[in-house]
């Protein structure tokens, strides 16, 4: 079975010398009493400035606005503090104190965006909705005699090709269009485990349209 | 793009591809040589074939990266 490539890229240098402002960071993270407190006041305002400002670079897309997405940016904000907290120790020195404190926080609005997805009473994860397929990939309804027995094979590979649980994966995000982000918080799963899941779906499933003919035919010289 | 290619790219893996595990570790790191202008891709080849390809690993690195840029304006 072909997998997600477990370690192809460079590591890191892991003994990097840290720049002196990230030192300065470390140091007074570590610290206690008034410089400490000063400092994680200090990484709280940075951190919320980023999330604020990716809650509004992504908002326009999910209808998330005023107060609910300021909301959003103070729990990711707090959170993503608590975790850097934890997690100081990890930090290596491979980029900047606070280029890897943003990735937490940019995770953390990943995080609280998945959630409130499931806010919406509308959205059901086992419904069936496969005459949205063409929309989601953009298939002009006029020319539907031209696509329909591609996607008819696409629907068929996808009950006799995909494991169960590949398929559950499929419609939901595919199909339904559910944020993997948020079928992660579903599923009680991880973002890897269900990209892993997809990465082999797609694999599988553009083999059977090739084995059938379809993805050439249909695909050379279309784009 | 149209329906033909958008399902030729979904559907297409890239054997580099890293996943999200490993991408998401370093990202901070891949974010940072990009807004520096490195050349990532060379170094980084299943990462950025993962970038390209993951949605939500796409929209994190996009949402670092554009704090970085933000930084230096």
């Amino acid at each position: 079975m072909a997998t997600v490539s477990p370690a192809v890229d460079q590591t890191p240098a892991a003994a990097d010398p840290i720049d002196p402002e990230s030192a300065e960071w470390l140091g007074a993270l570590a610290s206690r009493g008034e410089q400490r407190e000063a400092a994680l006041a200090r990484l709280h305002e940075m951190l919320l400035r980023i999330a604020h400002r990716e809650c509004r670079r992504r908002g326009p897309r999910l209808r998330i606005t005023g107060p609910e997405l300021d909301d959003l940016a103070y729990q990711a904000a707090a959170d993503a503090l608590v975790a850097i907290t934890r997690k100081l120790g990890q930090f290596r020195g491979e980029s900047r104190f606070t280029t890897w404190a943003y990735k937490f926080v940019i995770f953390e609005v990943s995080d609280k965006i998945g959630r409130h997805f499931w806010r919406n009473p509308g959205v059901r994860l086992d419904a069936e909705d496969w005459e949205k397929l063409p929309d989601q990939f953009g298939f002009e309804p006029a020319r539907e005699a031209e696509w329909r027995d591609l996607l008819a094979a696409l629907r068929r590979a996808v009950d006799t090709e995909l494991s169960p649980r590949q398929r559950r994966v499929f419609v939901a995000i595919v199909v339904n269009a559910v944020p993997l982000d948020a079928l992660v918080i579903e599923l009680g799963s991880s973002r890897g485990a269900i990209y892993k899941m997809m990465f082999d779906a797609r694999r599988k499933l553009r083999a059977a349209l090739a084995a059938n003919g379809y993805m050439g035919h249909y695909t050379a010289g279309r784009s | 793009m149209n329906g033909y290619s958008a399902l030729d790219r979904f559907l297409r893996t890239d054997p580099r591809d890293v996943g999200c595990s490993q991408a998401m570790e370093i990202l901070h790191v891949y974010a940072e040589l990009m807004a520096a202008g490195e050349p990532t891709g060379q170094r980084y080849p299943g990462i950025s074939a993962h970038l390209q390809a993951c949605g939500p690993c796409g929209e994190d690195f996009e949402g670092l990266l554009a704090a970085l840029r933000d930084e230096t304006r």
